[in-house]
């Protein structure tokens, strides 16, 4: 048998031993725009369907999460940058290369558009509210009117930020575990999972809350068909992404992902809400917390995991 | 204009002299280092071989750290080196996710910094700090597209390697064997 011994001289801070240049910081974020992305898709698409009086919660209650995730992520994101005062740099160029880019550029978009959005509905959860200027309540009128454009342009923009989400991290051919295509697909249905979830959670109509435990049945269904999918190309596929299912099927990373994202996060809830709906009564936040914890875990053990994969040593 | 860097394993004594020297010419913040050596020992004893390689930035022709970067910061210079502008770097440090040689790293100043074949030296008709006090003279710095080129005529006549082609980047760092 052929052994190899390395030793390298190499002592970079976070290169060494093994890349940890990404922190809390990234994953936080990356649940927390898929949430919103989530909750926005839904909002919108009710909208686009003309269903706000049968959807009161995803389309006028639930999108006020958006744009306190988006600002809770885009704050996450900017404590990730180590030259913060060149920030801006993100905003005098459009690289339609790099996902982070085009993804800076849709966060500059939607996280206003969240704003509006919720201000438009803002009297249905607070009924005295008062705009105290008259232009202010001009322009929430003239909203109003046209929120079929604006939910168009949300839900499109919607989906571009859950795909990116996973398209941020499937950018990086150095890290086998990322380099997969499936990851944007598979980031999108996981946050519009953690967005259902939430309005299912919101949400006070039983019959709104069945749909919602619906959809989220079958998002719960194709998520865990693109991780069988998953670690199905990565075992397919050439020697260092073997290695990277491995951490999952076996490796270090086993138990985290087993336990709390597969089972807690997606089979346990699936199972809650299949007896909800077959007639027995279990309490909605139950499996509405598991969820959007599963989602939150889910993206914390990519990124680690990702970072520990590699092509050299 | 195509810069390469051929580097030979069978001369190389892993002295770390190209270490030090791009640490002094580039005012490395201490801790970091730009080039590093690495030893790799193969086989079974009492058959065993050993590879000094003395590893930097690959300055790839596809880089995927240029690919990368939001803002333009990591970029192309005339003759495929690859640099980062300081006064763009957000410090994202997505470059170094991309990076399948992990030569790149966080500046304590908060940008992203890496080997840039000693652009400033080459520029003035000179080779890098690295290649300059190698004391073997294992290293060899020039221009690929010129065939009479020292790198070009070394690599015609021997054997070599890239690191992880598998990835895809098209190195230029060729490690003679």
């Amino acid at each position: 048998m052929k052994e190899e011994l390395l030793v390298s001289g190499r002592q970079n801070l976070n290169i060494d031993p093994v890349l940890h240049i990404w922190h809390w910081q990234i994953p936080l974020y990356l649940f927390l725009g898929g949430l919103a992305a989530g909750v926005l898709f839904f909002a919108a698409l009710y909208t686009i369907q003309g269903k706000e009086k049968q959807y009161p919660t995803a389309v006028k209650i639930a999108p006020i999460i958006a744009p306190f995730a988006l600002v809770f992520g885009l704050l996450a994101l900017f404590l990730d940058l180590k030259h913060q005062l060149y920030f801006w740099q993100l905003y005098t160029t459009v690289r339609l290369d790099s996902p982070m880019s085009w993804g800076a550029w849709t966060l500059m978009a939607i996280t206003p558009l969240s704003f509006i959005w919720s201000a438009v509905y803002i009297k249905e959860i607070f009924p005295n509210w008062d705009w105290k200027f008259s232009f202010l309540n001009t322009f929430e009128a003239w909203c109003r009117k046209n929120i079929k454009i604006f939910a168009w342009i949300i839900i499109i923009l919607a989906i571009i930020l859950g795909v990116y989400t996973g398209i941020l991290l499937s950018a990086f051919n150095a890290r086998p575990l990322w380099n997969t295509s499936i990851l944007g697909p598979l980031f999108l249905v996981s946050g519009l999972s953690t967005g259902a979830a939430s309005i299912m959670w919101i949400s006070k109509d039983s019959a709104e809350r069945r749909v919602f435990s619906k959809i989220d049945l079958i998002l719960i269904g194709i998520e865990l068909f693109f991780i069988v999918h998953l670690l199905m190309g990565f075992m397919a596929s050439s020697k260092v992404q073997i290695e990277a299912a491995e951490l999952f099927l076996g490796g270090e990373f086993t138990v985290p992902f087993w336990i709390f994202v597969i089972g807690l996060g997606l089979v346990v809830p699936a199972i809650l809400e299949s007896l909800e709906l077959m007639g027995k009564h279990i309490p909605i936040n139950i499996p509405a917390i598991l969820i959007i914890v599963g989602g939150l875990i889910f993206r914390f053990i990519m990124v680690e995991a990702g970072q520990v994969t590699r092509y050299l040593y | 204009m195509r810069y390469a860097m051929a580097i030979d394993t069978k001369k190389c004594v892993g002295c770390s002299d190209c270490v030090v020297a791009c640490q002094t010419e580039n005012n490395v913040p201490i801790g970091y280092c730009r080039d590093w050596v690495v030893e790799v020992t193969a086989g079974k004893y009492p058959n065993l071989e050993i590879e000094l390689r003395s590893e930097r930035c690959n300055h790839c022709d596809n880089s995927p750290c240029v690919r990368c970067c939001p803002t333009g910061a990591s970029h192309y210079e005339e003759g495929g080196i690859v640099t980062v502008n300081h006064y763009e770097c957000i410090g994202c440090n997505a470059c170094i996710e991309s990076c399948p040689y992990d030569a790149r790293y966080s500046h304590p100043d908060g940008y992203v910094d890496k080997c840039t074949f000693c652009i400033h030296r080459v520029e003035k008709g000179q080779n890098p700090a690295c290649v300059s006090v190698c004391p073997t003279n294992c290293m060899y710095f020039g221009d690929l597209d010129d065939p009479l080129s020292e790198v070009s005529q070394v690599m015609k006549n021997r054997k070599w390697k890239v690191l992880a082609p598998e990835a895809g980047t098209n190195p230029n760092v060729y490690y003679l064997i």
